[in-house]
């Protein structure tokens, strides 16, 4: 590890582990000693260290390593770090790559994100202050993100002076906590971080500590043998230069496959058998995880990407409900029934969570009843696909048991999940096929089938418009129904109430019905406030094939609380009525509906009369 | 391809990879493949630069037998070393790839240059703002970039998947969780990404890379003697006669080489003796002195990359 040692062959490979620890634990000095000693900061990079040391550092005369941890600017004002970093080192057995989380705000989302790529994890622990809460903290996120070897690094072992019982007691104390956590090994080696001890080199002040230095330890760490899972290769491109060949291409999740071996297709049960493993440096016999290559098959089968091709022997889960812990990423809540993108391996389907079992209390592991998740939250939960996907449980196999959420209308990443199990209640009910046609029942009565979703504020007129449009397209001779939200919260949605978790499910419910309805032939017209641009999207998803047309009934505020038709706005200012539309709860306007109506000096029949324009124009009616 | 071939295919690579590189290239493919399949108009960033030549390598292996889906680009300020640009041309014709050169042709009429206007409004005008309308012009939602997390401390938070707003414009407060190998690549109108399949590579893993992959880089990486001036600390290099002289300066030829390239005028070069890539791998692990220190630009102010990247700087 010296300066000018031989070229580092790296026989072992990469090590990826993640450091955590409090606040004063000694986290950065810890790492800013092995980057240090390891030759992996540069004399310019010391020179700025020293001189920020001394303008923004916290430890008097002495290099603060922490400033060489924290990249950001703002970080460095604020003297707290507020994001996940990445550093490398290396010595001549082997690679590292250390991903440092910072233990302020954001903790959680922070030590998942560099979990989920580690193999080992590194918990300080103060050796004055012994096993802490934060403690148990790091070790149950680290253990639910499936991190199988645990490091605990007693650190300041100088301020007790080295006194061989206070660390076999804090040992002690995290071997009973961490026993059902399902580590496959707990290593405890005293330290200094500060002074150097047992860190790199042995130390002559713990005579009594026999075990390895904690870089020896690093060093030589055996991690499991991924090659003996059974074979999963997520299909990330499918490599089609010419006719003559077809490739898939992907990286190796798990296990191995080798010229020749079976190989089946999750979903259409197509199996075949590999032909080549094509690489750029040719062809190989045999790939094993991790491997980034591109598989040729025996038999022409209909595979894209986003498929799963396992070993037929031990097939993957496929499934559209499973149970799963979800932790949550985003400042605006999980919302229970909302549909999110969910992307696994290199699919991306929709998901919705159905039920939230519980909250996991990350301090002391116990599971608290909720009906939602904020930031930073993990719970167990079921979900539900918009169609069946391939998987595996996230404790086989991780590359095809993890997902993460996406919000529909940010794009951000809302969460992430490791998958439990899977739920088969819905594969032991078919769809069963029926005799007359779609659309069929619809030509009978001489019109297509459509849905008119109106939206708007409370008191915008949807009602009205809605029942002079019902009435004037029934005077026409057509066949249409009306439903209304009042009308449906007193009979089919009477349990539901206003949280965001409830307004969904009425939406959902509406939703389905009005495509009932679409099938019998209708033309349905629905006056639902549906305020949440996410649920009228899954709306239309649901609808779907019937022709759907979103109506905008666009009303400003200030003339909906002038009308106030019901006394509703009166009440909710005054606080009688929580969660109230445009009070204390959003509406998200339409960006894109198919007619906007505004109603401020229009006439509702005149509205209404835009309205069956706009559906002999797309042939709804003639 | 019959049996007898894979084999003596196999048997060519004398030499396999070390464990820690194969896997350091298998996430870059990878990554590369993601976005190739996410993106509906990806591109390559270009600089002539080793972190390059490693990029351009890993795509053509990624999409082996195919040639990358996506074209190649090059922002030239008009003041890139002249073997930089000979090395560009003959590479692009080598393997065959389409490249696109973009100059910001507006800085160019305002006479913006790098020695009359400093390093900071060239780099902002001719590399930051000309990258944008390259970007722009050719609607491409995505751009792969060599930066590396070992570089500088900014670049050490950033995301592989790095998303930018409008206008190009990173928000360090405003980046998406990256776990597992799952990546986000959903964009709104006006966003687009930046992807970096080297994130987690050093400079010393892109040498030991560069060698076992026998990966061709510009000459100037290698120590050969060169007309330079000192300037500031560091040697810069009297490519052509643009470079104006100050009062008492006189070109010297001194063995030296650089260890990061971009404009002449703002490359400090390092006396050197480092003639062959085993020799610059030697000299790296022997090095005190961090890649970027020979790069101007980095020391305009405190934070100032992460200032850049902020304004659609790679």
């Amino acid at each position: 590890m010296p300066d000018g040692a031989p070229i580092a062959p790296s026989p072992q490979g990469l090590l990826r582990f993640l450091t955590c620890g409090s606040v004063d634990d000694g986290k950065s000095t810890l790492i800013g000693r092995l980057l240090h000693e390891s030759a992996a900061i540069h004399t310019d990079q010391m020179e700025t260290l020293r001189r920020d040391s001394q303008r923004f550092g916290t430890t008097g005369e002495e290099i603060d390593f922490s400033l060489l941890l924290d990249g950001l600017e703002d970080e460095r004002q604020q003297r707290i770090t507020i994001d996940v970093a990445y550093r490398f080192f290396s010595t001549p057995r082997r690679s590292f790559i250390v991903a440092d989380t910072p233990g302020h705000e954001q903790y959680t989302r922070n030590m998942a994100t560099g979990a989920s790529t580690a193999d080992l994890a590194v918990l300080l622990v103060d050796a004055r202050k012994g096993v802490l809460v934060q403690t148990r903290r790091h070790a149950l996120i680290a253990s639910l993100l499936g991190i199988r070897q645990i490091v605990l690094a007693v650190n300041k072992l100088d301020l007790v002076d080295f006194d061989r019982a206070t660390f076999e007691r804090i040992a002690h104390d995290f071997a009973a906590f961490a026993g059902p956590l399902g580590f496959a090994a707990v290593t405890a080696i005293p330290i200094s971080a500060r002074f150097g001890d047992n860190v790199t080199a042995s130390s002559p002040r713990l005579p009594w500590y026999s075990g390895p230095t904690l870089l020896g330890h690093l060093e030589s760490v055996e991690l499991g043998d991924a090659a003996a899972a059974p074979f999963r290769f997520p299909v990330q491109w499918v490599n089609r230069p010419n006719l003559d060949f077809r490739g898939f291409a992907g990286t190796v999740a798990a296990g191995s496959i080798a010229v020749g071996d079976p190989l089946l297709a999750m979903g259409s049960d197509r199996s075949t058998r590999v032909k080549e493993i094509v690489t750029f440096d040719g062809n190989l016999d045999r790939a094993g995880p991790g491997d980034a290559v591109t598989l040729t098959v025996a038999d022409e089968i209909d595979v894209s990407r986003g498929d799963l091709l396992v070993d037929p022997a031990a097939r993957a889960e496929y499934a559209d409900q499973f149970a799963a812990h979800l932790i949550w990423f985003q400042d605006e809540h999980l919302v229970p029934g909302r549909s999110y993108w969910l992307k696994l391996g290199a699919k991306t389907v929709l998901a919705s969570v159905t039920t939230l079992k519980h909250r996991i209390d990350i301090n002391t592991g116990g599971h608290d009843a909720a009906r939602t998740l904020e930031l930073n939250e993990i719970g167990f939960c079921n979900l539900s696909t918009n169609a069946p996907i391939a998987f595996d449980p996230y404790a086989k196999s991780h590359e095809t048991g993890a997902f993460i959420l996406i919000d529909r209308y940010t794009n951000e990443t809302a969460g992430a999940g490791m998958i439990a199990f899977a739920l088969h209640r819905a594969s032991n009910i078919e769809w069963q096929a029926l005799t007359i046609g779609p659309g069929e029942r619809a030509r009978q009565k001489g019109q297509q089938s459509a849905i008119l979703w109106f939206t708007g504020l409370s008191g915008a007129g949807k009602s009205t418009i809605a029942n002079r449009l019902d009435r004037k397209l029934h005077e026409l001779g057509r066949h249409t129904m009306l439903l209304d939200g009042d009308n449906v919260r007193h009979g089919l949605n009477r349990d539901l109430g206003f949280t965001d978790t409830d307004r969904v499910e009425n939406i959902r419910r509406a939703a389905e019905v009005a495509r009932l309805m679409g099938e019998a032939g209708l033309i349905v017209i629905t006056a639902f406030i549906s305020p949440f641009r996410a649920d009228r999207r899954m709306a239309r998803e649901i609808a779907s094939p019937h022709a759907f047309l979103e109506v905008f009934v666009d009303t400003p505020l200030e003339e909906c609380q002038r009308r106030d038709p019901k006394g509703l706005y009166a009440r909710a200012v005054a606080g009688a009525i929580p969660n109230f539309t445009g009070i204390d709860s959003p509406y998200e306007a339409p960006e894109d509906a198919e007619l906007r109506l505004e109603t401020v000096g229009a006439d509702a029949d005149a509205l209404a009369d835009r309205i069956i324009d706009e559906l002999r124009q797309r042939h709804i009616i003639g | 391809m019959t049996l007898a071939a894979d084999i003596l295919i196999n048997a060519a690579r004398q030499k396999p990879l070390p464990a820690d590189l194969r896997q350091l290239e298998n996430e870059a493919i990878g990554i590369l493949r993601e976005a190739a399949a996410e993106f509906s108009r990806p591109v390559l960033m270009y600089s002539v630069g080793k972190d390059s030549s490693v990029l351009l390598h890993l795509a053509l292996k990624a999409f082996h037998p195919a040639k990358p889906p996506f074209p190649v680009l090059h922002i030239d300020t008009t003041w890139k070393f002249r073997e930089m640009i000979a090395f560009r041309d003959a590479t692009a014709k080598r393997v065959g790839i389409d490249l696109i050169v973009h100059t910001n042709q507006e800085g160019l009429a305002r006479g913006i240059n790098p020695i009359a206007s400093g390093s900071a409004l060239h780099t902002q005008v001719m590399k930051t703002e000309a990258l944008k309308q390259a970007l722009d012009q050719h609607g491409f939602d995505a751009a792969f970039g060599g930066a590396r997390r070992d570089e500088e401390k900014s670049r050490a938070k950033e995301r592989i998947f790095s998303i930018r707003g409008a206008g190009h414009m990173w928000n360090p407060r405003a980046q998406r969780p990256e776990l597992w190998h799952l990546f986000n690549t959903r964009l709104r109108p006006g966003e687009t990404m930046r992807v970096f399949p080297l994130s987690n590579w050093t400079e010393l893993d892109v040498w030991r890379y560069i060698e076992h992959e026998g990966i061709e880089v510009v000459p100037l990486y290698f120590a050969r003697e060169r007309p330079v001036v000192q300037r500031g600390g560091t040697w810069i290099m009297v490519d052509d006669d643009r470079l104006p002289l100050e009062p008492g300066e006189t070109p010297e030829i001194r063995r030296v080489r650089f260890r990061t390239l971009g404009c002449y005028p703002l490359s400090g070069a390092m006396e050197s003796g480092a003639a062959t890539i085993a020799d610059i791998i030697a000299e790296l692990r022997g090095a005190g002195v961090s890649e970027r220190q020979g790069r101007l630009i980095d020391s305009d102010g405190e934070a100032s990359m992460e200032r850049k990247k902020r304004e659609g700087y790679f």
